[in-house]
């Protein structure tokens, strides 16, 4: 689950990692409270959107006094902005941080991720601070420099030493960089973060070291212990269909293509995307109803499949290992006697009672195209697209 | 064959949840020698399908000699139920399930340094041995027993790789599914070692998906040291990059974990690659006939 920049460093706070002061707004009226208490002569103000590359498409802004806030508030709240993360269609802007300013003496980069392949946690600092980190990881990756964190023991003092020397930390900076990195990995680790990054992170012309950015990405699989973060979702910056689809459990991506299709485990789903391409048609969405294929997840597979107009044809692909065919041709025979398609449907059914379930589909007198094998399924579903 | 033979001696923990008292009776169905369950507060009574229950791994190692271990215990206590069976010192671990805390796989690999207790999973479909035994969910009647080996980061995309096979006469020795989390417990590699040296096995499939560089290191591995041939298949060419597609290890980010890097890495290193998910059987069959 990804969460506002604002929503970050509320967390930041609570474990007591240095941020700006600031506060969230929803209008410019908002806005300009929140600027009045800040006691600044300047300030920032700040697009709140999931993606990155605010700055350069023009969600973030510095003003002078309150008018220029109230300005740039006007400005940029409604406004959609396209970034190198937002896709083509952009986001449109509902929130903003009104910070205020900081005297910025060095720009460097801070993030803690999980590195799959030794199974642990890497805090990764560098100096290259403000650029996209992606970039620096490609073009010069002895630019950042990293510490793998056993679980067991945590962030050592001696890590963080390295760390904070290797940013170039100097005399009283250096303490504020050790505070800093303990209170960040505390942060991170008492939250399930998947990910956490700070770019840039800021060493002030006092000599204090702050969290300018922020930017937190939580592990799904553990919001079930932190109810607290889960309300920090943001139900507008997600596909209406997909957040539809997540009430019913059911895992769906939309994209861009015009077949659409629903399968039964996630492999599989990606695998049957894929074949779709390769005969020539285009993905409409990920679509995976699991193993508890039952007439109502089919049924409300077809409804959200069936709510993108792009859609032109279906492909269903299930393979039946312990859930039976026969079982899943009831439950789409019954779905599409309640959900109006009226676009070719391809069904493959394979596996455990294959045989029983095309009967069903031939005996109900709807009209499906059957096919045996997924070559041929992928085949008739883009044929009949293009019919 | 590897994992799963005729000295398996299954202990399932969580049996008497709803998938594990299903899923043991499809096992025992198959013939798979489920000797224990694991249940904690019910030890002393017998499953639904007549197996004693335990209220400890120990004591089903030491009272029903179980040597390897399935889980279907659900998310929030299946980390500690991988740690007590890597404790009752089992050779093998099988956990199927799915949505395991990433931190909390983090502190079992952690855990699991230098014990000698093998993995497979968390979030995959289990290991089985056509003729010999399952320990997992996959249908059992879609496998023939044979000589190919079969290692996949997915489930029903597997099966559908076996059915193919299957279909065209090629049996397989052991089939693997190592599952789609982020931090799991045996990779391509470690499995590919084992085939490597299994005179049962003369070539192998291998099913990746988007996310993470798995496939990559065991393509640089297998052209130095795996001498039978591999065919393979990558998931997910057409997945977005930043979303996760249902397995949580299927997240392309940051540039990394594509398919195309992936299928690039794999042919570089000799390797036959499928392009279709449809074509896997095939291609297995030429290669065989080579």
């Amino acid at each position: 689950m990804n969460i506002h920049e604002y929503q970050a460093k509320e967390i930041f706070r609570k474990y007591d990692v240095p941020v700006p002061k600031g506060g969230v707004a929803f209008s410019v009226e908002e806005a300009l409270k929140v600027a009045k208490t800040l006691d600044s002569n300047i300030f920032v103000v700040k697009a709140q959107i999931h993606a990155g590359g605010r700055g350069k498409a023009g969600g973030v802004k510095i003003a002078k006094n309150l008018d220029d806030v109230s300005q740039h508030a006007k400005d940029i709240l409604g406004k959609t902005l396209v970034t190198h993360q937002t896709g083509p269609a952009g986001k449109k802007v509902a929130r903003l941080l009104i910070e205020e300013g900081i005297d910025i003496f060095r720009e460097l980069y801070m993030g803690i991720v999980l590195d799959r392949q030794s199974g642990k946690y890497v805090f990764m600092v560098s100096t290259e601070g403000g650029m996209e980190i992606e970039k620096v990881a490609a073009e010069t990756p002895e630019k950042i420099i990293k510490e793998w964190i056993d679980p067991g023991i945590g962030l050592q003092s001696f890590q963080a030493r390295k760390l904070a020397y290797a940013l170039g930390l100097e005399g009283v900076q250096v303490k504020q960089g050790l505070k800093f990195m303990f209170a960040l990995w505390k942060a991170f680790s008492s939250s399930d973060a998947s990910l956490v990054e700070i770019n840039p992170l800021v060493v002030t012309g006092s000599g204090d070291v702050m969290a300018l950015d922020a930017k937190m990405n939580f592990d799904d699989n553990a919001l079930f212990r932190h109810p607290d973060i889960l309300e920090f979702r943001d139900l507008s910056e997600e596909e209406p269909s997909e957040v539809e689809a997540s009430k019913y459990n059911l895992n769906y991506i939309k994209l861009d293509g015009n077949v659409g299709c629903m399968v039964n485990g996630a492999g599989l789903a990606m695998g049957t995307m894929d074949i779709i391409k390769l005969y020539g048609g285009e993905p409409a969405n990920f679509l995976d109803v699991g193993g508890v294929a039952n007439p109502e997840t089919v049924a409300n597979g077809f409804r959200i499949i069936m709510s993108d107009r792009n859609v032109k044809a279906v492909l269903i692909n299930i393979f039946g290992g312990i859930v039976r065919c026969d079982r899943i041709a009831q439950g789409i025979v019954q779905a599409l006697n309640e959900v109006k398609v009226d676009i070719p449907v391809v069904v493959r059914l394979a596996g455990t009672n294959a045989k029983e379930g095309a009967q069903i589909l031939a005996d109900s007198n709807m009209d499906f195209i059957v096919a045996s094998g997924l070559a041929e399924a992928a085949e008739k579903v883009t044929a009949a697209i293009k019919e | 064959m590897i994992l799963i033979n005729n000295n398996t001696k299954l202990v399932v923990q969580g049996i008497t949840g709803s998938e594990g008292s299903f899923h043991t009776a499809q096992m025992i169905d198959y013939g798979t020698n489920v000797v224990a369950g694991v249940t904690p507060g019910k030890g002393g009574h017998t499953s639904d399908s007549g197996i004693p229950i335990f209220n400890t791994v120990q004591e089903a190692r030491d009272k029903a000699g179980a040597n390897t271990s399935v889980i279907f215990v659900p998310p929030p206590f299946a980390a500690d139920a991988i740690m007590e069976a890597v404790d009752a010192d089992l050779d093998l671990v099988i956990c199927i399930t799915e949505g395991i805390p990433t931190a909390d796989m983090v502190k079992v690999h952690s855990y699991m340094a230098g014990k000698k207790t093998r993995l497979v999973g968390p979030n995959c479909p289990g290991v089985i041995t056509p003729g010999a035994g399952k320990v997992g969910i996959m249908p059992g009647f879609i496998h023939q027993e044979g000589k190919v080996g079969v290692i996949s980061r997915s489930g029903t995309l597997t099966y559908e790789a076996v059915h193919q096979l299957s279909e065209r006469g090629i049996g397989q020795s052991t089939c693997i599914g190592i599952g789609g989390d982020p931090i799991i417990g045996s990779n391509f590699i470690d499995l590919l070692k084992l085939f490597n040296e299994d005179s049962g096995t003369d070539a192998v499939v291998m099913i990746g998906e988007i996310g993470g560089t798995a496939e990559e290191e065991a393509a640089t591995w297998a052209k130095e040291n795996f001498k039978k041939p591999i065919v393979a298949f990558i998931a997910g060419t057409t997945a977005p990059p930043g979303r996760r597609m249902g397995h949580a290890g299927a997240i392309i980010s940051g540039g990394k974990g594509t398919a195309s890097d992936k299928i690039a890495a794999l042919k570089s290193a000799g390797i036959a690659v499928s392009e279709s998910p449809a074509g896997i059987g095939e291609l297995m069959e030429k290669v065989l006939n080579k």
